[in-house]
């Protein structure tokens, strides 16, 4: 059993009072809280060892440095990555995932070639394969899901043809919760000979990752949602793929030799990280595993579904109100709508009574789209967050539906 | 009335409110029971852009004053659009265009509201100035 108030304990922004009430942060999806040590680190790196990372020879580039690289080697082992040089530091999940548009889309997409999403994508899983499709005259096909919010394998296998180039799948849908079978997506795509990206964002933060074990080609995901900095991601991809892909910038740091008549450019990882990184988040991100390592991610996995589960009783009986994201297999995601009640009137309202949901479209309008939805509210619960916090927003939220009514 | 008799007639209202519940309660209150909004102009071109719910105004001239007609999907916001209504309907638009709408300020509403629906409410400010500045420009011709 996780000791939540210990918990709870290394987390100074969860102690303040909103609006005169204790906070309650249910906005987990969308970023979570950073841990003491997450703040400690941030601070060490900047009063004891900033420097600028490689090719530095005097003694705070050294240490710069090996703090970044052990970051490097902490992500890797997080998701269980061959190597460490397969695993980019980026700004976050949608740069990693326009980095592979905009590397591997340039050099391996070109007319008439397909990609496939799902209805369930983020906004940053469908624009820059838009874009890439509309420069390149490529084929963006759409993966159909059920009225719970699941794919539909069988409509997908459909989609597959010798044409399909990239399937971009996300893991964890933000929006729904729905947790995607990505093995077997994968294993089809390969069928096809095609590669295959997952936006695991909202993935990384609940369950243990192994991207062997999947066998993608690509996965991407930020820090901020795994209780890390905001400003640094994540893009693991195999060493083949990485290897044959053009840089994404140009710049410092990703180069050989540089003269005006050809550059060479440097080897992974660095090939796909011109300029200075961001280092102190990336120094402090190893902090933020090592938090979710220390609990363990099968005990955090199994707390957040205890919420869930608790969450989902208890608003069965909110009058008007419905669940949007019933699948079978779901993360701690509690989407939902109210009949004769606008989500954002929902939201200001658990608001003023210290409740954090967010309310929208949630980056994913043709999933709304596809409800027949403008928005939801949505409660998304983290491993700091308790049965009691669950109690108090079901009360309140049925105090905001009758005060509605 | 005048813009900032009726302000301060709002602001007034409002200070006899004790709690933050007992504001919202009236925005509500407000909200449902604007009056109807013309179906008719329920189009794209009167949705305000830049807010997180959906907001409909429609301006109309009547013997040189310009009277606004508001909806939305969220109960609070309608109540709000309620406010603006009945400070500058009925009002001649160079008056509206130029109102300092200081009531904002003074009830609290931005913090009823986080920054990212103050940005909301701004457009909502912004679009209703604007009918009345075309309608000003309107009537110089």
């Amino acid at each position: 059993m996780l000791d939540l108030e210990k918990i709870r304990a290394e987390f100074p922004i969860l102690q303040q009072k909103i609006q005169g009430k204790p906070l309650i942060y249910f906005d987990n999806a969308a970023t979570s809280q950073k841990p003491r040590q997450v703040l400690d680190a941030l601070q060490q790196y900047y009063t004891s060892m900033n420097a600028n990372v490689h090719r530095g020879i005097h003694t705070l580039a050294e240490r710069a440095t090996a703090a970044f690289e052990e970051t490097r080697e902490a992500v890797r082992a997080f998701i269980n990555a061959p190597s460490a040089e397969q695993v980019i530091f980026t700004r976050g999940t949608t740069e990693s995932i326009n980095l592979v548009a905009g590397s591997f889309g340039r050099k391996f997409i070109g007319p008439g070639d397909e990609i496939i999403v799902t209805t369930m994508e983020h906004h940053s899983n469908i624009v820059p394969w838009q874009m890439l499709c509309e420069e390149k005259g490529a084929v963006l096909k759409v993966i159909p899901i059920n009225d719970a919010g699941e794919l539909l394998l069988d409509e997908y296998e459909k989609l597959l043809s010798e044409r399909t180039k990239l399937v971009a799948v996300v893991h964890v849908s933000n929006a729904l919760g729905s947790v995607n079978p990505v093995a077997e997506v994968v294993r089809l795509a390969h069928q096809v000979g095609a590669r295959v990206l997952v936006d695991g964002a909202q993935a990384a933060p609940h369950y243990q990752i192994d991207v062997q074990a999947l066998d993608v080609d690509f996965y991407a995901f930020s820090g901020h949602k795994v209780y890390g900095p905001t400003g640094i991601g994540i893009l693991y991809g195999k060493l083949d793929v990485l290897e044959a892909m053009p840089p994404y910038l140009g710049g410092g740091e990703m180069i050989k030799e540089v003269t005006f008549a050809k550059t060479t450019y440097n080897e992974l990882p660095y090939k796909f990280e011109a300029g200075t990184p961001n280092i102190a988040d990336a120094v402090a991100l190893k902090e933020a595993l090592a938090f979710v390592n220390q609990l363990g991610q099968n005990q955090i996995a199994a707390h957040e579904n205890a919420l869930l589960a608790h969450a989902t009783q208890a608003v069965a009986d909110v009058p008007g109100l419905r669940l949007v994201g019933t699948a079978q297999h779901k993360a701690s995601v509690l989407s939902f709508v109210v009949d004769g009640l606008s989500a954002l009137d929902i939201g200001m309202l658990l608001d003023a009574q210290g409740i954090a949901v967010r309310t929208g479209n949630h980056c994913a309008m043709p999933l709304m789209q596809r409800f027949g939805l403008t928005g939801t509210a949505r409660a998304s619960f983290a491993v700091y967050n308790t049965l009691e916090e669950v109690d108090s927003f079901v009360a309140q939220l049925r105090r905001v539906v009758k005060m509605m009514n | 009335m005048s813009i900032q008799q009726i302000q301060d007639e709002i602001v007034e209202e409002f200070a006899l409110f004790e709690s933050k519940d007992d504001k919202y309660n009236y925005i509500i209150e407000l909200g449902k029971h604007l009056a109807a909004y013309p179906e008719a102009h329920r189009t794209p071109d009167k949705l305000i852009k830049g807010c997180q719910s959906q907001v409909w105004v429609h301006p109309e001239m009547h013997n040189g004053l310009v009277h606004f007609h508001g909806d939305s999907d969220s109960i609070l916001v309608k109540g709000l659009v309620g406010l603006m209504i009945r400070t500058l309907s009925g009002q001649p638009p160079a008056q509206v265009a130029e109102a300092d709408l200081y009531f904002v300020d003074r009830i609290g509403m931005k913090q009823m509201l986080s920054m990212n629906r103050a940005n909301g409410l701004a457009a909502m400010i912004k679009q209703l100035k604007l009918y009345a500045l075309a309608y000003t420009m309107q009537a110089a011709e």
